[in-house]
């Protein structure tokens, strides 16, 4: 459980920091009259969508966080076996890295308003997208030709779990991420409103994605087991 | 007068508070039915929890007839039995308490009080409640399949729940998992709904030290059961495959009547860990709205300012922040490294602190206040009495030493049931009888609800007190029938059978308080706008009951905290949160 712990010592730090900025030590029983708090001004609904983005990677993060924090405590344990990790596994990182690049490409195109970069942006995104998912299949079905798809193995069936869970988040990203993109095409996408309403999906995409990305790095970097030596360092201080 | 412009005592036009674009119903089906209005929403999560609460109520009678006379009822076996418990715990911890807090006050009470027009996400507010509404089927849709309903315990322990000859094989565990994971889809839906409108919400001159305590309550439960039901719902995901694809993750090798199942390797303990980091939390999850709505309660009742604004705010934060940390003591039994208890004992006590901070403040707001007796104020009475009660017996189990031998007694069921049972269903009633007249536009009866508070409020105490002392006399729980054991004294069947006849009275007496509901909805008096004479800004609506968009043309402005109660030298003895100050005395 140490991974989860460590994840909720960051959600607080980074409360912790918020609430101090919060002015928590006013004594609103002696302050009377309008009090304006500061990034009260600009447009909302940019902020609002950011915020609940934001707020469900949270919720997103908890649960990931979870996962290996169970993953990892499985590992722990003495009949462990570890899987060999299929070679396409490589290739599906260099995929997700290449998505995410695309996706801030196009960040970056529609702060500069060029629609045509956008829209190659986010369908190169979605090209490697899913290509990463067509990937992650293949590395399952070579798993499981190779007699690993076993419910019996635990080591399998986390790999499976974790993956699919991970897999599963990505498709519903690849809806947000064909609806931008459908707009993107829209004929009406020249007018200033239309135009900040596509940046603000991108820019949404972008941050799921990179999410995902960073969620799948670790998750790679776990399954490979580079992190055993950081995992028993845990523990240790731990027990 | 500390941080204010000079010109704040100018009313100020709200036009730099950026309106929304409402959500407008149609048809009476998208304005009542497929409602997007957080109010609409509010009512249906209140009347569906509501209604599968009473049937939990149901199921605790069955037991409590099994229990106190064991043999009368021949419908209830052993198997049955379990079932009860299991559905019964479920029941009330998660589909009443949460989503009544949560999606009913916190949809309800939101946008009210902090002066917004609707909840940020409509839409997905809507969806939240139509799939915890799935949930509630799903859940009860356990009673009829082959089987019934699983018989694990509202803790699902593994392997129990999973072995064939748990109660409710086949099927029961399955939709118990399902259930849960559809409500926490759903939850986590209107969570986000409920955080980002309390951040980005609030109208002009609102700042998070000017929210109510109620809101502080909701916004903290709500970031908390956001990143603690993730455990719950990996736990379940996992669950469900064991018992579906027949993978290892909680379960070990074992032996079931006699057959060697194919299962080996999995950890229970690790099951365990991940329902109580949800666990834990959940407990607060359920007690920080109550903690908030009391402090409203007393406030507008006791005509007094809040003592302690301030120090309610970080208690509340020092609790939700806490209770992430203290999880492992209920599995002191769990077989734990000695340290590891020690660790979670004293993070458990420390948790003492926050909490009796607030119990404290609640005290001292009522200290020379002008206390009346409505209904709401003795419902917010009797909450901190028995708040106070089931905490300090929870400082014993808190305890490794004292834990160990209480543990899986009836000691612990009168612990959580005091304090996370009765405290805030009390709590809820009394938030009911509160703001009934801005839902309805009508009070409830008062007679019928004085009725209702003392049957309650006695009669949970004659239940519980009684309770506390058979666990202490050694009776185990989750037992069918204890028969004759020579550590049990017989005295204790005697008190059981008491306890059963006044829980079927207490049950009953629920009645009297749908009935209340029913019969004030077109016979209670007419309440007007703020008959409670309340400061916050949910009594302050144009309308009552307010209407959709809750404002009508302007937001309202905020101008002072939520607690201007008798203050000295003004008109009245409130003074509303958008009442721009006086020039004159300013």
């Amino acid at each position: 459980m140490s991974v989860i712990v460590l994840f909720m010592v960051m959600m607080a730090t980074l409360a912790g920091w918020w609430l101090s900025h919060q002015r928590l030590t006013a004594k609103p029983w002696l302050e009377v009259g309008v009090i304006d708090q500061a990034g009260d001004t600009g447009t909302r609904s940019p902020r609002i969508a950011k915020l609940g983005l934001g707020a469900f990677l949270a919720v997103a993060g908890s649960l990931f966080a979870l996962l290996i924090s169970a993953y990892s405590m499985r590992m722990s344990m003495a009949d462990w076996r570890s899987l060999p990790m299929p070679t396409v596994l490589w290739f599906n990182t260099g995929l997700l890295m290449l998505a995410s690049v695309a996706l801030h490409s196009a960040v970056i195109a529609a702060r500069c308003d060029e629609p045509a970069s956008i829209r190659s942006g986010l369908l190169a995104a979605g090209v490697c997208s899913l290509a990463f998912l067509a990937g992650q299949v293949l590395a399952w079905r070579e798993l499981a030709a190779a007699g690993y798809f076993s419910a019996a193995n635990p080591a399998s069936a986390f790999f499976y779990l974790v993956t699919a869970i991970h897999g599963l988040h990505m498709l519903g990203g690849l809806v947000a991420l064909g609806r931008t993109t459908a707009r993107s095409f829209a004929p009406t996408g020249d007018t200033p409103q239309a135009s900040g309403t596509l940046r603000l999906s991108v820019e949404l995409c972008a941050i799921y994605w990179h999410f995902l990305l960073l969620v799948w790095l670790i998750l790679f970097s776990l399954l490979m087991r580079w992190t055993d030596d950081l995992i028993e360092i845990c523990r240790g201080l731990l027990s | 007068m500390v941080d204010v412009p000079s010109d704040a005592t100018v009313p100020l036009s709200t036009a730099e508070v950026e309106d929304v674009e409402l959500y407008h119903p149609r048809s009476w089906v998208t304005k009542y039915v497929f409602s997007q209005d957080a109010k609409i929403i509010a009512i249906q999560y209140s009347l569906t929890a509501l209604a599968i609460g009473l049937v939990a109520l149901v199921l605790s009678w069955l037991m409590r007839l099994q229990l106190g006379f064991p043999g009368l009822v021949s419908f209830i076996d052993p198997e049955r039995y379990y079932q009860l418990i299991t559905m019964h715990g479920m029941i009330m911890v998660i589909y009443l308490l949460t989503a009544l807090f949560l999606g009913g006050f916190g949809n309800y009470l939101i946008p009210l009080m902090l002066g917004a027009r609707d909840m940020v996400f409509p839409y997905v507010n809507m969806l939240s409640y139509w799939i915890y509404l799935l949930a509630v089927l799903v859940l009860v849709a356990g009673f009829f399949v082959p089987g019934g309903t699983t018989g694990a315990g509202w803790t699902l322990y593994p392997p129990q729940a999973i072995l064939a000859n748990t109660p409710g094989q086949p099927w029961g565990i399955i939709v118990m998992l399902v259930s849960l994971i559809l409500f926490i889809i759903g939850f986590t839906m209107g969570g986000l709904n409920y955080v980002v409108t309390v951040l980005q919400g609030r109208t002009r001159g609102m700042t998070l030290m000017r929210m109510p305590l109620t809101i502080w309550g909701i916004f903290t439960a709500t970031v908390m059961a956001l990143l603690a039901f993730p455990a719950l719902f990996v736990a379940a995901v996992m669950m469900l495959l064991d018992r579906l694809i027949g993978t290892s993750f909680f379960m070990p090798s074992i032996v079931a009547l006699g057959e060697q199942l194919p299962y080996r390797g999995g950890s229970p303990i690790l099951f365990q860990h991940l329902f109580w980091f949800f666990g834990h939390p959940e407990v607060y999850i359920v007690a920080l709205p109550a903690f908030g709505i009391v402090s409203d309660l007393i406030s507008t009742h006791a005509r007094k300012n809040i003592f302690g604004y301030r120090m309610m705010v970080w208690a509340l934060v020092a609790i939700g922040a806490l209770s992430f940390v203290v999880w492992a003591h209920h599995m002191y039994v769990s077989g734990m490294h000695p340290s590891f208890g020690f660790f979670f004992a004293t993070t458990t006590l420390i948790i003492a602190i926050p909490t009796a901070i607030k119990v404290y403040n609640w005290v001292l707001t009522l200290w020379r206040g002008d206390i009346h007796f409505t209904l709401p104020m003795l419902f917010a009475l009797g909450f901190i009495v028995t708040f106070v009660n089931g905490g300090l017996t929870g400082l014993f189990l808190g305890n490794v030493v004292v834990d160990v031998p209480l543990s899986d007694t009836m000691f612990v069921v009168a612990h959580f049931h005091m304090v996370m049972g009765v405290a805030p269903i009390l709590v809820i009633f009394g938030a009911i009888y509160h703001w009934y007249p801005k839902v309805t536009g009508r009070m409830l009866d008062t007679t019928l609800g004085k009725l209702h508070f003392w049957i309650t409020f006695l009669g949970a105490y004659l239940i519980f007190f009684p309770m506390h002392y058979i666990g202490l006399m050694g009776v185990p729980r989750r037992y069918h029938e204890i028969g004759d054991m020579a550590f049990v004294p017989a005295s204790t069947a005697t008190l059981n059978g008491f306890i059963t006849v006044v829980a079927l009275i207490v049950g009953a007496a629920q009645l009297i308080f749908v009935f209340n509901l029913a019969w004030s909805l077109r016979r209670g008096q007419p309440a007007g706008g703020n008959p409670w004479r309340a400061t916050t800004l949910e009594w302050q609506t144009p309308e009552t009951p307010p209407a959709h968009g809750n404002w009508g043309k302007t937001l309202p402005v905020v101008y002072r905290w939520a607690y201007d109660y008798s203050v000295p030298g003004a008109a009245e003895d409130f003074l509303p949160q958008n009442q721009p100050p006086d020039p004159a005395t300013a």
